[in-house]
């Protein structure tokens, strides 16, 4: 029988790799939802009656139905309704089609904040740049786009913090992140069985990493307090 | 010449119609008052002239252009528009100023955008932006806020900011500068400094348009009052014979609301 101390490097070693499948898990989600966020932000504020019909109804799928059981249909969907698996095999695969699910669904939170953001600001400094002459984009870039990044800043920080949290939910496609890495010492791996404690221990991972996070996000949004 | 000429003004918001044939001209610098109860359409009206909405009809020249006819259809491009937009100022009734820059720079930031398009912008940038920035901080020390250049809107009260919304439109130095309500968003006290600024600028010859609820104020700056009623000019003249002398009963009734002017 092992002591924990001597199980400590073989578990910190599982859950370190199965982190880092976390956290690039939580930047590819960034990175997309970011930009796909203002593109559907974008749609749902649109003059078109059906251009806007269509993305208010798809925030409205994604927000209302549960992330983990996008992440089901995305991943087994093609492959059982169509025959056609458009994943590839393995943890690749797996992680492509999680990466889709968590973009699309991130995608959808973030152009809500987006919207509120930009419709947010008074008509009257769109109205303002006018007067003075400037152009449309003049208006955006150099009146508008600092006002909404301050405006939306404290509902983003949630999200993103909800984001790491989340990454917990491609466990249920396999996803060897850290939830499916501490779980790996129950049943049995490298030689450790009937371990309960690695699976606690990654929350210690997501406390340290939300720590960060906070601060980092608390320090933006101070950097942006000159102003109100 | 007339440096503004107002032809057969219609505006209308679906079928409500806000302005109708408004047609007026004003000498270069002189001073207009526009008068009249909510709704009368006063600020709809000065909207109009600074291009924030298009009249349905009518025509409005400036110092003999045409800027704007609603005859003749066309499609004008924003650069265009921006050009004849220029030829107006326009101070709002709740300032509008950029919040994320400080006094100095709200009043530099359009004219540095605008000398983008010079075409010695590339080789004259830092002299150029320089520039802007003396006239800015000029500016600045005309309307009293010396010491207020390095401060943003929200540490300012509200008739700092409204001097600094002033300096800000001067410094395109517009030929027609237009007041929406310039003190009605302040606190009684702080009204004076906004309207001894801009008694200042009327006595330095300054064309403006003011809409305005302060009689007084109106009466003893302006050269031409015009009292506005349902979209219509109601009556029209010299502010001595238009409130001491009304000639409509509408105007009567009006002024009877504002007792002691």
């Amino acid at each position: 029988m092992q002591t924990i101390l001597q199980q400590m490097p073989i578990v910190i070693g599982a859950l370190n790799t199965g982190f880092v499948q976390t956290l690039r898990l939580f930047f590819v989600t960034l990175l997309g939802a970011f930009p796909l966020g203002l593109v559907i932000a974008m749609g749902s504020m649109s003059r078109l009656h059906v251009l806007r019909g269509i993305t208010r109804t798809l925030v409205w799928i994604i927000r209302g139905s549960p992330l983990m059981i996008q992440l089901l249909i995305i991943y087994y969907f093609p492959g059982l309704v169509f025959h056609a698996p458009i994943w590839g095999g393995g943890e690749s695969g797996r992680f492509q089609a999680a990466a889709v699910a968590f973009i699309i669904n991130y995608a959808c939170y973030f152009s809500e904040i987006y919207r509120g953001g930009i419709q947010g600001i008074p008509v009257g400094q769109e109205e303002a740049g006018l007067v003075l002459g400037m152009t449309h984009s003049q208006i955006f870039f150099k009146v508008k786009l600092l006002q909404m990044i301050k405006a939306i800043v404290p509902p983003m920080s949630n999200e993103i913090i909800t984001l790491v949290k989340d990454t917990s939910l491609a466990r249920i496609i396999a996803l060897q992140e850290i939830i499916w890495a501490g779980q790996s010492f129950m049943k049995g791996s490298q030689g450790i069985s009937g371990a309960i404690w690695p699976l606690f221990f990654t929350a210690v991972y997501y406390l340290v990493s939300i720590g960060i996070l906070t601060i980092l996000l608390q320090r933006l949004e101070k950097r942006l307090s000159y102003f109100r | 010449m007339a440096i503004l000429e107002v032809e057969h003004i219609r505006k209308t918001f679906g079928k409500t119609e806000v302005l109708r044939d408004i047609s007026f001209q004003m000498e270069k610098g002189t001073t207009l008052s526009l008068i009249g109860s909510s709704g009368s359409g006063k600020t709809t009206l000065l909207r109009c002239l600074n291009f924030l909405e298009t009249p349905t009809s009518g025509i409005i020249r400036v110092n003999g252009e045409t800027l704007f006819d609603a005859s003749v259809v066309s499609r004008s491009r924003e650069k265009e528009i921006r050009r004849k937009r220029l030829h107006f100022g326009l101070v709002f009734q709740s300032f509008n100023l950029f919040p994320q820059y400080t006094a100095l720079q709200n009043v530099a930031l359009a004219g540095e955008l605008l000398a983008h398009e010079r075409e010695d912008w590339r080789q004259n940038r830092k002299s150029i932006r320089q520039e802007m920035q003396e006239k800015a901080s000029h500016l600045l020390d005309q309307m009293g806020l010396s010491d207020r250049k390095e401060n943003y809107p929200h540490q300012l009260s509200g008739g700092q900011c409204q001097r600094v919304a002033i300096a800000r439109a001067l410094a395109l130095e517009p030929d027609i500068l237009c007041f929406d309500e310039p003190t009605s968003a302040l606190d009684p006290e702080l009204t004076g400094e906004v309207l001894r600024v801009i008694r200042s600028l009327a006595e330095r010859h300054m064309t403006m348009i003011i809409v305005t609820h302060e009689m007084a104020f109106a009466r003893d700056v302006a050269d031409t009052v015009i009292f506005m009623d349902q979209g219509e000019i109601c009556e029209m003249g010299d502010p001595k014979d238009v409130f001491q002398n009304p000639q409509k009963e509408r105007t009567r009734q009006f002024l009877a609301g504002y007792a002691g002017v």
